[in-house]
């Protein structure tokens, strides 16, 4: 496709960049134990979460970023890093002490706090920089025994739970980003979902970075007992910097005996600007454990946001009978970078795994689809399908598959599917004929190659998720 | 309706339409014949706009507008209506969402509110039997895994839904056999009005049989060399088309 399209579709702008003007209590920049003591102490935690975060910070010093993935990233000085950053006015009971920017911020974003407001009955986490401002529906939650709060917040009133699950499936030593987030993370959400409850509404947190200079380190720890059924939405943005932001989170899943949980992402992260200026790091570490029997877990995200990505959404298959998804849309423009995919770790008998990747490439950006699927000694009788799909708009971007495999049970069955493809001038013509513009032909198109997976996100999420493709692919028709 | 005035064409430099003109009034149809390589699907090609094509010299116009100067959606959205001679799949981009997707384009064009979801699909549903166009087709991917006469008849039923003031219809016989011929030519026939007006480009005078047409020209090396009535084309097929070289 002609050079003028591909300007045309790739020069879009960022809608999430604005700040939001809030007072905000920010600590100094720079990271070593009193720091890590600090966090620890604002946010009143017992001392063996100190003593687990101070344990994470000596293992993170002893180990070194990560340099396997085909990403090029630009040394980070984790000293210049402020740690935590907070509105002030923290411990809200209403929302009428919610700082009015701040629901304006939110409001913005399409995230209402308001309950009446909420028309589907998505029950939110309002995180902004290091803390949650705002959980809705938690009564409603309560209850069936629900516990959906933020993780501050369930240090403080389920210590229990926290301690017997924190750092159970993503230990503090996995790896370095995790490592870091062990140490320094701030706040993030909780669930838990008692034996036999079905969560009747969709649970989502939102994460927003507003102020400058500080990384984002979350932690969300999902919890589901045996035979119940959560399904989860997590969504992020954050304002346009010049300056690159630093998000290191981790996402822990538990799921008991025919437990279900579904969890979906829409990433979009600030990624930015059009000559590669800014944008977020996104080093994340999200891993779900099928502890139990015929457990499921299941992953979809979009990912369309971030100057960097490394993440890959994992399930640990352990329970018999257990099954993992991974279903992914990875959308990279102008100078963005993703190495993303997911491991499917088979233990248990007859354990079944799908993977479904599509990556869309435009502009000068990297997309790389990574992947394990490790089949154990013992995993009598798994099944894996893998299908990692790669679409190129333009011919300076690059699109990369790695399948990784390790088969240790000769009963397996493992199937790896891959293909490449452009959007073909044919395609754009025929569209053009009938009436639609190029750029709406591209969202179309690209909208169709991705279906199988948008298809896997819930009603609230498939609107907004399958706009968003399109605005990022705006003027990249290559 | 459509006027076109000495018109020359190229694709990677070789010049396919040598000076070609016709003229188009409304509510007449006009067959375009000629032997492989002559320029028909050229022509078919360069009215719509596709970008393969460089247009060299000459002038197209319709309702008095400089086609040339309309990007293709335009075009389209002006009622010039292209039926492929080989329709393009878009894997996962549903019927129902493309039509949807096309209408409404066509409808801000012409600054109409958005067709909503259920006037949209009685509309789809008074189209589709207006042609006899299986159910099952319009739940399925834009022309994806449809055999040959589905393609075309899909063609048919896109047209139904945008009602085009001219229709182009490129080779629209090839590759059907007699009774998706027969299915074809009896919606194009349908969808006829004393307005609207259609360019069927054709090789053979089966077409003609089933859609009669008011004027036949044969096109020979990038020109028109021969006009006349319905009768033209039965003499071209007693006598091919070498006897006009």
């Amino acid at each position: 496709m002609s050079d003028e399209l591909l300007q045309e579709v790739t020069e879009s702008e960022y809608k999430y960049g604005f700040t939001t003007d809030v007072e905000t209590e920010i600590i100094p920049p720079g990271l070593d134990e009193d720091v890590i003591r600090l966090i620890s102490s604002k946010k009143n935690e017992p001392e063996w979460l100190l003593e687990f975060r101070l344990k994470s910070f000596r293992q993170w010093q002893k180990m070194k970023m990560p340099n396997w993935a085909h990403l090029n990233i630009p040394e980070i000085d984790f000293q210049a890093i402020s740690y935590f950053a907070a509105p002030k006015k923290s411990n809200i009971t209403s929302l009428d002490e919610v700082d009015p920017e701040i629901l304006d911020t939110f409001e913005k974003l399409g995230i209402p706090l308001e309950e009446q407001k909420l028309l589907s009955g998505i029950a939110v986490d309002a995180v902004i920089d290091s803390v949650s401002v705002k959980t809705t529906f938690k009564d409603t939650l309560a209850e069936k025994g629900i516990i959906f709060c933020s993780f501050s917040e369930a240090v403080q009133e389920h210590p229990d739970l926290v301690k017997k699950y924190l750092g159970t499936v993503v230990p503090a030593g996995d790896n370095y980003f995790a490592a870091l987030n062990s140490a320094v993370f701030s706040d993030g959400s909780f669930a838990y979902i008692p034996k036999g409850v079905r969560c009747p509404m969709e649970l989502s947190t939102y994460f927003r970075i507003n102020a400058a200079n500080t990384g984002q380190f979350e932690r969300t720890l999902i919890i589901a007992d045996d035979d119940s059924y959560v399904s989860y939405l997590e969504g992020c943005t954050a304002p346009q910097r010049d300056e690159n932001q630093l998000h290191a989170a981790i996402v822990e899943i538990i799921a008991m005996d025919r437990a279900e949980v579904k969890y979906s992402t829409v990433q979009n992260w600030f990624p930015g600007d059009k000559d590669g200026n800014g944008g977020v790091y996104n080093f994340v570490t999200k891993r779900g454990l099928c502890k139990g029997k015929a457990s499921h877990i299941s992953w979809t995200q979009v990912e369309t946001g971030s100057a960097i990505t490394w993440k890959y959404p994992s399930c640990i298959l352990m329970g018999d009978d257990s099954t993992g998804e991974f279903y992914s849309v990875a959308v990279t423009n102008h100078f963005q970078q993703a190495d993303t995919g997911t491991k499917m770790i088979h233990l248990g008998k007859n354990t079944g795994s799908r993977i479904i990747s599509k990556g869309i490439s435009a502009g000068f950006s990297q997309n790389i689809y990574r992947g394990l699927v490790r089949i154990g000694a013992n995993a009598e009788e798994a099944r894996n399908f893998s299908q990692c799909d790669s679409m190129l708009l333009g011919d300076k971007c690059g699109a990369h598959t790695f399948p990784y495999m390790e088969l240790n049970n000769d009963t397996a069955i493992v199937e790896h599917e891959a293909t490449t493809s452009k959007i073909s001038e044919d395609q754009i013509f025929y569209c053009n004929q009938r009436g639609i513009s190029t750029e709406d032909a591209v969202g179309l198109i690209v909208n169709g190659y991705a279906k199988e997976v948008m298809d896997k996100l819930p009603m609230e999420f498939a609107v907004e998720a399958k706009k968003l493709l399109q605005i990022t692919l705006e003027g990249s028709v290559g | 309706m459509l006027e076109i005035k000495n018109l020359h064409a190229s694709v990677n430099g070789k010049e396919i339409l040598k000076g070609l003109s016709l003229t188009v009034k409304p509510g007449e149809t006009h067959a375009i014949m000629g032997p492989n390589g002559s320029g028909k699907s050229t022509l078919a090609s360069v009215i719509v706009g596709n970008p393969v094509f460089e247009v060299t010299k000459g002038t197209i116009h319709f309702e008095g507008k400089d086609l040339m100067e309309l990007e293709p959606e335009e075009r389209a959205n002006e009622g010039v209506f292209l039926s492929f001679q080989y329709p393009v799949e878009i894997p996962g981009v549903s019927m129902v969402n493309f039509l949807r997707t096309a209408i409404n384009e066509q409808r801000k064009y012409k600054e109409l509110p958005a067709m909503t979801a259920s006037d949209f699909l009685r509309y789809m549903r008074e189209k589709k039997a207006l042609i006899d166009m299986d159910n099952q087709l319009t739940n399925r991917s834009v022309n994806e895994g449809f055999s040959g006469g589905e393609k075309k008849k899909n063609e048919i039923f896109q047209m139904a839904m945008l009602e085009p003031k001219l229709a182009i219809l490129d080779e629209t016989d090839s590759g059907l056999d007699i009774d998706a011929l027969r299915v074809v030519a009896h919606g194009v026939n349908k969808l006829k009005t004393p307005e609207n007006s259609t360019v069927l480009i054709t090789h053979y005078q089966r077409l003609l049989e089933y859609i009669v047409p008011d004027f036949v020209h044969v096109l020979h090396d990038g020109k028109i060399v021969k006009s006349g009535g319905k009768e033209l084309a039965l003499e071209l097929e007693a006598k091919g088309y070498d006897w006009l070289r």
